[in-house]
C-alpha cells in the first residue's frame, strides 16, 4: 500500500493501544472510587455544616466531599475549572453570591417542585437556579440605656443628625451591607437611597472595621450606640460558651426596623447546583435533604438562623429577639442590584 | 567537559525542573500582554493609589524599623557585656517563630475597644469610650509594628555576625586616631557591616510586601489584598495576575538594589582570620538599660503574645481539640513534610549539578529557580493556578480526543498545585542550606577518596552523606516550618476536604473567634520554635570557629 495508508494504520494502532490503556486504567480507577458521591463547595464554615453532611451520608450512603472557603473565591474557582469542575453544589451564605453564580452561567436548574410547597416562593429563584435553606435578618442592635427607642423605628431614622457619631457598621465591601442597600434601592428607589446613604455615612462613629460581632462589641464598649448586624451573630454570642461574650450579648437590645411599613431586611443562605455537576442526582438528593424537617431544625439551630421551611420551630435564642415582619421582596432583585449598591456606597464615602 | 554538556542528564534534569518552577512566575508577567483597560481604569479611579501607597509605606516603614531594631540589638549584643547577655542573644531570635498574622490576631484580641485592657481601663477609672485616647491596633501603624516585631531577627542575625567578625585591630587603630564610641560605630563598624545589614533589611521588606494575613485582617488595601479582591470580587484572573506582576516588580527592584549595594562593597575586609575584639563592660546603670532594651522586642514579639495565646488555649482546649483537630495537625504536618522533602530533593539535584558542571546556563537556571523566595505567596499561587489549569485543559482535550472521555482536573484541584507552589517559594531556603553544606566538602576530598579505591557510590556513602546530613536536615526543617506558616497560597490552592493549621487559624480569626483561633495558632508557634533553636546552635558554632 502507499505510504499514507501505512502511516494511517500506525496512527490508528497507536490510538487503539492508548485506548486500551485508558480503558484498563478507567476500570481500575472506577473500582477504587466509591460508588456514589457528591462534591460540595461551601462558603459555610466546616463546623457549621459537616455534621449535617455526615448524617446525609449515613442515611443515603452517598459520601460527601467538602471544600470550604470564601464564597467569591469558590465562585471564581468554579468558573476557572469550567466544564471539568468536580463541584456539584455551591453553598453560600448570601443571596448576592447565589445570584453572582447564576449570572456567570455556573448554575443549572434545580428540581424545585417539591420545594415550592415547603418554603415561601420568594426564597427560590424564579428560574429555579438557586434555592434558600435558612433566613437571617439584619436589624439594629442598640445600647438600651443610651437610646430612646421611640426615636428609632425605621432604618431611615439613622440618617438623622441626632445619631451623629453614634452608629457602627462594617465595611461596604461586605456583601451583607451591599444586599441591604440593594434591597433598599428596590423598595425606595435610587434617589431616596442615595440621599439616605449620604447622611447615614456622616453618622458613623468610626471608620468601618471588623465584622458584625465587632460592631456589637463596640456598642457595649461605648464607642457607639447603634450597630447594624445579622441576627445570627448576636445569637451566637448569646449562646457562646464564654461567659464574657454572653454578658456582652446581654447588654444590647434588638430593634426591628420598619415594622409599620416594609419590614426588616432579610437575606438567605442557600445553594446552587453547578452547571457541569458530575453527580447531578446526588446533588439533587442533597438539596431535598437540606429541606427535610430534621435537617432544617439542626441547620437553623446550629447556625442560629430562621428555618425557611414553614412550621419548623426557631431556636430559643432567636425567639428571645421577638417576632418581626420581614421584607417581602423578590430576592433575585437584590442580586441584580448589587453592583449599583456598591457604586452608590462608594459615592457616599462608606469605606 | 564542554563537549558533553548537552548530553549530561544532570543538565537536562536541572533544565526541566527549573523551567517547571519558573513557569508560574513567567505566566504572571505574560499576563501583561493581555491588556485589561476597563479594569485598570476602574482600579485607577478607586483603589490603585491605596494599593501602591500602603504597600510602599508598609514595606519601607518595616524596613526602617527592622533596620533600627536589628542593628542596635546586634550592636549591643556583639559589643557590650551586660547582665543576661548570654541568654538574650538567642531570646532575641524567638519572634521568628511567630507568623505576623498570629501576632496581629493576638494583639487585636487584647487591645481592641472591647478587649480586656480597654474594658479594664474604663472599669477602673469609670471612663466612657470618649474620655481617653488609645492607639488603634487595626491600622497601618499597627501593621508596621506587627510585621517589624517578627521580622527584625533577619537584620539582627546578619548584623550580629557581621559585627562580631570585625577584627579588634580596627577598633584599636580607630581609637589611636581618636575615633571611639558613637563615632566608631558611625564611621567604621556600621559601614563595614552595611552589606549584611542591608541584606537583612531587604529580606524583611520582601516579607512585608508579601504579607497577606495581617493587612487583610486589619482591612488595609495593599497589593496582596487587592490581588485577592480583583480575582475573587471582580472575577478577573488576568487583572489579578497583572497586579501581581506590578507587586513582583517592586520586589525585584528591591532585590536589584540590594545586589547593587553589595557589589560596590564586596572587597571590604572580612576579618575572620583576625582575633575579634573583646566586649566592653558597661557601667551598672547602663547595664540595666541594655538588658531592658534587648528584652523589650522579645517581650512584645514573643512572650506577651505567647502567654496570651496559652491563656486562650487553656480556656478552649476542651472544645477545640477533637478528632478533627488531630486530623488538621496530620494534614499540616504531612503536607509540610512532603513539601520539605521535595524542595530539599530539588535543592540537592541543583546543588550537585552545579558542583559537577560549572556551566553558565546551569548557574543562571539555578539562580532563576531560587528567585521564588522573593515572590509573594499570593503571586505564586495565581501563577500556579494559571499554569495547572492550562495543563489540565490540554490533558483533557487529549484524552477526549483519544479515549472520548475526560479525566477531570488532576493537577489544579489537588495537592500537586500546593506542592508546586511551595517548591517555587521555598526552594531557595533549601538550596541555601544544601549549598552551604556542600561547600565544606572540597572536590579534592572526592579525588582523594577515589584514589584510595572508593567507587563513586562509595564516595557518596562514606563522605557526602555523613558530611551533608546536618545541613540537609536543617534545610528540611526550615522548609517544613515555612510551609506550616504559609497562608495565602494555601488558601488559594488547597483541594477538597483539606484544611491546614494556618488556614484554620485564619478562618476562625476572620469569624471573630480569636480565642478559638489560639489553639491552632499556638501549635504553629511551638513548631516554629524548632528552627529557631537550630539557628541558635548554628550561630553559636560559627562563632566558636
Amino acid at each position: 500500500m502507499d505510504y499514507r495508508y501505512t502511516k494511517f494504520k500506525q496512527v490508528m494502532s497507536l490510538k487503539r493501544f492508548l485506548k486500551m490503556i485508558g480503558l484498563v486504567s478507567c476500570v481500575s480507577v472506577a473500582s477504587l472510587a466509591s460508588a456514589q458521591e457528591v462534591n460540595v463547595y461551601s462558603a459555610r464554615k466546616e463546623a457549621l455544616i459537616k455534621p449535617l453532611l455526615d448524617t446525609f451520608t449515613e442515611t443515603t450512603g452517598i459520601s460527601v466531599n467538602l471544600v470550604t472557603g470564601n464564597a467569591d473565591a469558590l465562585i471564581t474557582r468554579l468558573k476557572s475549572e469550567g466544564k471539568y469542575s468536580p463541584a456539584d453544589i455551591l453553598i453560600t451564605t448570601d443571596v448576592g453570591r447565589l445570584y453572582r453564580a447564576k449570572e456567570q452561567g455556573l448554575t443549572q436548574k434545580i428540581e424545585t417542585e417539591g420545594a415550592n410547597k415547603l418554603i415561601p416562593r420568594n426564597y427560590i429563584d424564579p428560574d429555579g437556579q438557586w434555592i434558600g435553606f435558612t433566613l437571617r435578618a439584619r436589624p439594629m442592635m442598640v445600647a438600651p440605656q443610651r437610646v430612646d427607642e421611640t426615636q428609632l423605628t425605621r432604618m431611615e431614622d439613622l440618617a438623622d443628625k441626632q445619631w451623629r457619631g453614634r452608629v457602627c457598621v462594617r465595611s461596604s465591601s461586605n456583601i451583607y451591607n451591599q444586599s441591604m442597600v440593594a434591597a433598599m434601592i428596590e423598595q425606595q428607589g435610587v434617589e431616596k437611597t442615595q440621599s439616605w446613604l449620604n447622611d447615614f455615612v456622616k453618622n458613623f462613629a468610626r471608620t468601618p472595621k471588623g465584622g458584625d460581632r465587632d460592631q456589637i462589641k463596640a456598642v457595649v464598649a461605648g464607642q457607639c450606640d447603634v450597630a447594624i448586624a445579622n441576627t445570627y451573630y448576636l445569637a451566637g454570642m448569646a449562646s457562646s460558651d464564654d461567659e464574657a461574650t454572653r454578658e456582652t450579648a446581654s447588654k444590647v437590645k434588638v430593634i426591628w426596623p420598619n415594622q409599620q411599613d416594609r419590614g426588616a431586611h432579610v437575606n438567605i443562605s442557600g445553594a446552587v447546583i453547578s452547571k457541569y455537576a458530575p453527580n447531578l442526582a446526588s446533588a439533587q438528593k442533597l438539596i431535598s435533604f437540606m429541606l427535610q424537617e430534621d435537617s432544617q431544625v439542626w441547620y437553623a439551630k446550629t447556625n442560629h438562623e430562621y428555618p425557611l421551611r414553614e412550621g419548623v420551630k426557631q431556636s430559643a435564642v432567636l425567639r428571645s429577639f421577638g417576632d418581626f415582619k420581614a421584607e417581602q421582596i423578590d430576592l433575585s432583585r437584590v442580586g441584580e442590584l448589587n453592583r449599583q449598591a456598591v457604586l452608590m456606597m462608594d459615592k457616599a464615602g462608606w469605606k | 567537559m564542554k563537549r558533553s554538556n548537552w548530553r549530561e542528564p544532570w543538565i537536562w534534569a536541572v533544565t526541566v525542573f527549573s523551567l517547571l518552577l519558573a513557569v508560574p512566575v513567567l505566566l504572571i508577567f505574560a499576563s501583561l500582554f493581555v491588556p485589561q483597560y476597563e479594569l485598570w481604569h476602574h482600579l485607577y479611579e478607586t483603589v490603585l493609589s491605596d494599593y501602591v501607597y500602603h504597600s510602599l509605606l508598609i514595606a519601607f516603614s518595616v524596613g526602617a524599623l527592622t533596620l533600627l531594631l536589628g542593628t542596635s540589638l546586634a550592636w549591643l549584643i556583639a559589643r557590650y557585656e551586660f547582665t543576661g547577655r548570654q541568654t538574650l542573644q538567642w531570646l532575641i531570635l524567638l519572634p521568628m517563630a511567630m507568623p505576623a498574622y498570629i501576632l496581629a490576631y493576638t494583639y487585636t484580641g487584647m487591645l481592641d475597644v472591647a478587649g480586656p485592657i480597654q474594658s479594664q481601663l474604663r472599669h477602673t477609672f469609670n471612663w466612657t469610650y470618649h474620655d481617653y485616647w488609645f492607639p488603634d491596633v487595626r491600622s497601618v501603624g499597627g501593621a508596621v509594628v506587627m510585621l517589624s516585631l517578627v521580622l527584625y531577627p533577619y537584620v539582627y542575625m546578619l548584623a550580629r555576625t557581621a559585627f562580631s567578625e570585625q577584627s579588634a585591630s580596627f577598633y584599636e587603630a580607630s581609637r589611636s586616631m581618636g575615633v571611639s564610641g558613637a563615632a566608631y560605630f558611625r564611621k567604621v563598624a556600621f559601614p563595614l557591616a552595611r552589606p549584611a545589614i542591608l541584606t537583612g533589611t531587604a529580606l524583611a521588606m520582601m516579607e512585608a510586601f508579601a504579607d497577606y494575613g495581617t493587612v487583610q485582617y486589619f482591612g488595609i488595601n495593599t497589593f496582596t489584598t487587592g490581588i485577592f479582591r480583583t480575582w475573587n470580587g471582580l472575577g478577573n484572573a488576568i487583572g489579578a495576575a497583572q497586579l501581581a506582576a506590578v507587586l513582583t516588580s517592586f520586589v525585584l527592584v528591591l532585590l536589584l538594589l540590594e545586589k547593587h549595594s553589595r557589589r560596590r562593597l564586596k572587597y571590604f575586609h572580612q576579618g575572620q582570620t583576625h582575633h575579634s575584639s573583646k566586649r566592653v563592660s558597661l557601667s551598672p546603670i547602663k547595664r540595666v538599660w541594655a538588658t531592658l532594651l534587648c528584652l523589650l522586642p522579645v517581650l512584645f514579639g514573643f512572650i506577651i503574645p505567647t502567654v496570651q495565646l496559652s491563656v486562650w488555649t487553656l480556656d478552649r482546649v476542651s472544645t477545640q481539640v477533637d478528632e478533627q483537630f488531630i486530623h488538621l495537625i496530620w494534614n499540616s504536618f504531612y503536607l509540610a513534610a512532603s513539601a520539605a522533602l521535595i524542595a530539599v530533593g530539588l535543592a540537592l539535584l541543583f546543588a550537585y549539578a552545579k558542583r559537577l558542571h560549572q556551566h553558565w546556563l546551569l548557574t543562571s537556571q539555578v539562580q532563576l529557580a531560587s528567585l521564588g523566595y522573593a515572590i509573594p505567596g499570593t503571586v505564586i499561587a495565581i501563577g500556579v493556578m494559571l499554569m495547572l489549569s492550562a495543563a489540565d485543559d490540554a490533558l483533557n482535550a487529549f484524552t477526549e480526543y483519544v479515549f472520548d472521555t475526560s479525566v477531570g482536573l488532576i493537577f489544579s484541584g489537588t495537592l500537586v498545585a500546593l506542592l508546586l507552589a511551595y517548591s517555587v517559594r521555598f526552594l531557595a531556603v533549601a538550596l541555601h542550606n544544601v549549598e552551604a553544606g556542600l561547600q565544606r566538602i572540597k572536590p579534592s576530598m572526592d579525588d582523594a577518596a577515589r584514589s584510595m579505591g572508593l567507587s563513586s557510590f562509595g564516595v557518596l556513602r562514606k563522605i557526602h552523606i555523613p558530611l551533608l546530613r546536618a545541613s540537609v536536615l536543617s534545610a528540611i526543617l526550615l522548609v517544613f516550618v515555612d510551609v506550616l506558616k504559609e497562608l495565602p497560597a494555601t488558601l488559594i490552592l488547597r483541594p477538597f476536604n483539606f484544611n491546614t493549621l494556618a488556614v484554620r487559624t485564619f478562618e476562625l480569626a476572620s469569624e471573630e473567634r480569636l480565642q478559638d483561633a489560639a489553639v491552632p495558632a499556638i501549635t504553629i508557634v511551638l513548631v516554629g520554635l524548632l528552627p529557631v533553636f537550630l539557628l541558635t546552635r548554628a550561630l553559636e558554632s560559627s562563632k566558636k570557629k
